[in-house]
C-alpha cells in the first residue's frame, strides 16, 4: 500500500482466492469481482472489484449516494450483481444455500424491525435460525451461544426486558448480540451508528473494535470520517460508485484524498487520543 | 447468564408454563363448545340424549346427532382453525396487523370462483368446486398484494386493496345469484357464511386438507420469526423472503379456499383471533400459529352456537355473527394511533 489513492478498476485474474492485485497478505474470504451493482436499470457501480481482507475491521466511507450501502448489500447477498460476482470462501455467494451463507456471514441491516413486545433474550435467540432445523429443536448449545452473545455485548442484565423499552444504544447492542448469536466469522454492519447520539455511537464502535480484536472480520458502512479513521484497520473510500482509495487509515487519509472523495478542503492532524488521522475542515 | 433459564425454546421465558396451560384451556373450551354445538339446535337435547344419540343407532336422536350436528360441529372446528391460522400466517407474512383472508379478498375470491363453477360450468361436486376455490383464493391473494404495491405495501394500502377486491368479488357473487335465483337458492346461506350444509360436504377431505395445510403452516413458524425482524434481517439469517411468502400463500390458499368452499366467505375470524392470541402469547410464531388455529375453532364454534341461540327456533348464519362480532374490533384496530408492528 503506497499512494493515497489508486484506481479500483483492477482487472481480476485470480479465479477464487481474492481478486488480483488488491491487497497483500491472507486470502480474502469475501470479495466483489468486476461487479455491476444497481437497482432495476440504474447502475450504481460498474466493474467494481473490492475485497474484504481477512481479520481486518474494514470501514466503507464516502459521500451520500456513493454506493457504499449498495456495495455492502451486494457483499451480504441481498443484491445480486447484474454482472460480475461476489465470492464467499472461494465460491459465488449466490450459488450457495442461503442458510449456509448465514452460518459464515452475519448482517445487521440499517433498520431492522423489533416485533412488538419481544424480549431481549427472544430477539437474540432468533439469531440462531441458521443453526436450527425443523427437527433440530432449541439445544443447550443454542442456549450457551445466546448467553455468550449477550455477555459480549453487555446486555445480559436486560435479557427479560422488552426491546421497545430500551435506549437507542442498548437496542443497537441487542441487535449486534442477535447477529453474534449467528456465530459467523464475518460481520457486516450497515450504518450501525446512524440515529444514535455521540455517546452511543462510541459505545457501538468500541463494541465493534472489541469484536474485531476477538478475531472476527468486520465490515461496516459509516458516515463519520473521523470515527472511521479511529476504529477501522482498513478503509475503503468510495465516490460515484467506484473505490477511490483503500488501505490503512494512517496511509490513505490525506487532505488530497478527503478533498477528492468528499469535495471538502481540510487539514489532517493527529488525533491526540489515538494517534489516528483527524480531519479538520478548513474554515 | 443468570437471567437465562435452561428451558427450551428461546431463553428466558417465564411465560412458557402459562402458554402451555393456555393451550390446555383452549382444548377444554373447544370440548365444551363441541358438546353445546351437538346439543343445541331447533330441537335442544339434554346431555343424556346427546349420549344416546351418539351411541345408540336405534334412538330418535341418532340421525340428528350423527348426520347433522356432528358434521356441523366438525366443520365448524376445522373451518375456524383454518381461518384463524390463515389470518395469523397472513399477518406474519405481510407484517401487517390488518391482514385477514376475509378482508384481503381471499375468501371472496374463492367464493366468486365457486359461484362461477356452479353457475357457468354446472359443477355440482364439492371436489370440482374446491379446485376453483383454490384458484380464486390464490388469484385474489396475489392480486391484492400486487394492487397494494407488492413489497412497498403499507397496512392501510393493503387493507384498501383488500376492500376493493372483496367488494368486487361480493358484487359478482350477488349479481350471479340475482340472475339465477332458482338454482342458487341452495347457496343463499352459503354466500353469507354458514355451517348448515355441513352434511353435504365431504368432511374427511375438508378436514384432511385443512389438517395438512395447518401442519405445513405451523412449520413456517421459525422462518416467520426471522421475517418478523424485517426482510433484510431475515435474508441475513438465511431466509429467502420470496420463497417463504410463496410457501405461505400456498398454505393460506388451501386453508382459506377449503374453508370457503365448505362454508362460504367468512370475514374477521382471521383478523380478530391472531390479535387476541398475540396479546396472550407474545410475538413468538411458534406459539402464535398453533394458538390461532385452536382459538379460531373456539371463535367459529362459539359464533355458530350463539347464532343458534339468538334466533331460536330459526338461526343466524355463522358468517353474520362473525361479522357483527368482528366489525367493531376491526374499527378499533384501524382507529388506534399506532398499529402494532409484527
Amino acid at each position: 500500500m503506497t499512494g493515497p489513492s489508486y484506481s479500483s478498476a483492477s482487472v481480476a485474474e485470480g479465479p477464487n482466492r481474492g481478486p488480483a492485485g488488491a491487497t497483500e497478505g491472507a486470502p480474502s474470504p469475501l470479495f466483489a469481482e468486476d461487479a455491476t451493482l444497481g437497482y432495476g436499470r440504474v447502475a450504481i457501480s460498474e466493474g467494481l472489484t473490492v475485497e474484504v481482507p481477512e481479520g481486518e475491521f474494514t470501514v466503507i466511507i464516502g459521500p451520500n449516494a456513493c454506493g457504499k450501502s449498495t456495495l455492502l448489500k451486494a457483499l451480504a447477498r441481498m443484491l445480486k450483481p447484474a454482472a460480475g460476482r461476489v465470492v464467499l470462501d472461494g465460491k459465488d455467494i449466490h450459488s450457495q444455500p442461503t442458510r449456509a451463507v448465514a452460518r459464515r456471514l452475519g448482517l445487521l441491516p440499517q433498520s431492522p424491525i423489533a416485533p412488538d413486545g419481544i424480549t431481549v433474550a427472544d430477539l437474540v435467540a432468533r439469531g440462531r435460525y441458521p443453526h436450527q432445523g425443523i427437527l433440530k429443536q432449541w439445544s443447550a448449545e443454542d442456549e450457551r451461544v445466546v448467553g455468550e452473545a449477550m455477555e459480549a455485548t453487555d446486555v445480559t442484565d436486560l435479557a427479560s426486558r422488552g426491546v421497545d423499552e430500551l435506549s437507542g444504544g442498548q437496542r443497537q447492542r441487542v441487535w449486534i448480540a442477535m447477529v453474534l448469536a449467528q456465530q459467523t466469522p464475518l460481520l457486516l454492519l450497515d450504518e450501525p451508528t446512524t440515529y444514535l447520539d455521540i455517546t452511543h455511537q462510541m459505545e457501538v464502535l468500541d463494541l465493534c473494535g472489541k469484536l474485531h480484536r476477538s478475531g472476527r472480520t468486520l465490515v461496516a458502512v459509516l458516515h463519520d470520517l473521523n470515527q472511521a479513521a479511529r476504529y477501522a484497520t482498513h478503509l475503503i473510500a468510495m465516490r460515484d460508485g467506484a473505490v477511490v482509495a483503500e488501505g490503512a487509515p494512517a496511509e490513505i487519509v490525506t487532505a488530497e484524498a478527503v478533498e477528492k472523495v468528499f469535495d471538502l478542503p481540510c487539514r489532517i492532524i493527529e488525533d491526540p487520543e489515538t494517534a489516528t488521522p483527524l480531519v479538520i475542515p478548513r474554515a | 447468564m443468570s437471567a437465562i433459564t435452561t428451558t427450551a425454546p428461546p431463553a428466558a421465558q417465564p411465560g412458557r408454563g402459562r402458554r402451555v396451560t393456555g393451550l390446555a384451556v383452549l382444548v377444554g373450551v373447544i370440548a365444551v363448545l363441541a358438546v353445546l354445538s351437538v346439543a343445541l339446535g331447533s330441537r335442544a337435547m339434554g346431555l343424556s340424549e346427546v349420549w344416546t344419540g351418539l351411541t345408540d343407532p336405534a334412538s330418535d336422536a341418532y340421525p340428528v346427532v350423527t348426520e347433522l350436528r356432528l358434521p356441523r360441529t366438525a366443520l365448524g372446528l376445522a373451518a375456524g382453525a383454518a381461518l384463524g391460522l390463515a389470518g395469523a400466517l397472513m399477518q406474519a407474512m405481510t407484517r401487517n396487523p390488518l391482514a385477514d383472508p376475509g378482508l384481503l379478498g381471499v375468501n371472496t375470491g374463492a367464493a366468486a370462483a365457486v359461484v362461477t363453477s356452479v353457475y357457468f360450468l354446472g359443477f355440482s361436486s364439492f371436489i370440482g368446486t374446491l379446485g376453483f376455490a383454490f384458484a380464486g383464493a390464490a388469484i385474489a391473494a396475489v392480486g391484492c398484494y400486487l394492487i397494494a404495491g407488492a413489497a412497498s405495501a403499507t397496512p392501510a394500502r393493503l387493507a384498501l386493496a383488500g376492500a376493493a377486491v372483496t367488494a368486487a368479488g361480493f358484487a359478482y357473487v350477488s349479481a350471479i345469484q340475482i340472475l339465477d335465483t332458482a338454482t342458487l337458492e341452495q347457496m343463499r346461506f352459503w354466500s353469507v357464511g354458514s355451517l348448515v350444509n355441513a352434511h353435504t360436504v365431504p368432511l374427511r377431505l375438508v378436514v384432511g386438507l385443512i389438517f395438512a395445510a395447518s401442519v405445513g403452516g405451523v412449520l413456517l413458524a421459525r422462518p416467520l420469526n426471522a421475517l418478523a425482524l424485517g426482510d433484510a434481517t431475515a435474508t441475513g439469517l438465511g431466509v429467502d423472503p420470496r420463497v417463504l411468502r410463496a410457501t405461505g400463500i400456498a398454505m393460506i390458499t388451501v386453508l382459506a379456499g377449503t374453508a370457503t368452499a365448505a362454508c362460504g366467505p367468512i370475514v374477521f375470524v382471521g383478523l380478530v383471533v391472531p390479535h387476541i392470541v398475540r396479546a396472550f402469547t407474545g410475538p413468538d410464531q411458534n406459539w402464535v400459529l398453533p394458538y390461532s388455529a385452536l382459538a379460531g375453532s373456539v371463535f367459529m364454534l362459539a359464533a355458530d352456537v350463539l347464532g343458534r341461540l339468538l334466533a331460536r327456533p330459526a338461526e343466524l348464519q355463522v358468517g353474520i355473527v362473525c361479522a357483527v362480532a368482528g366489525g367493531p374490533f376491526f374499527l378499533y384496530l384501524v382507529s388506534r394511533r399506532k398499529v402494532a408492528r409484527l
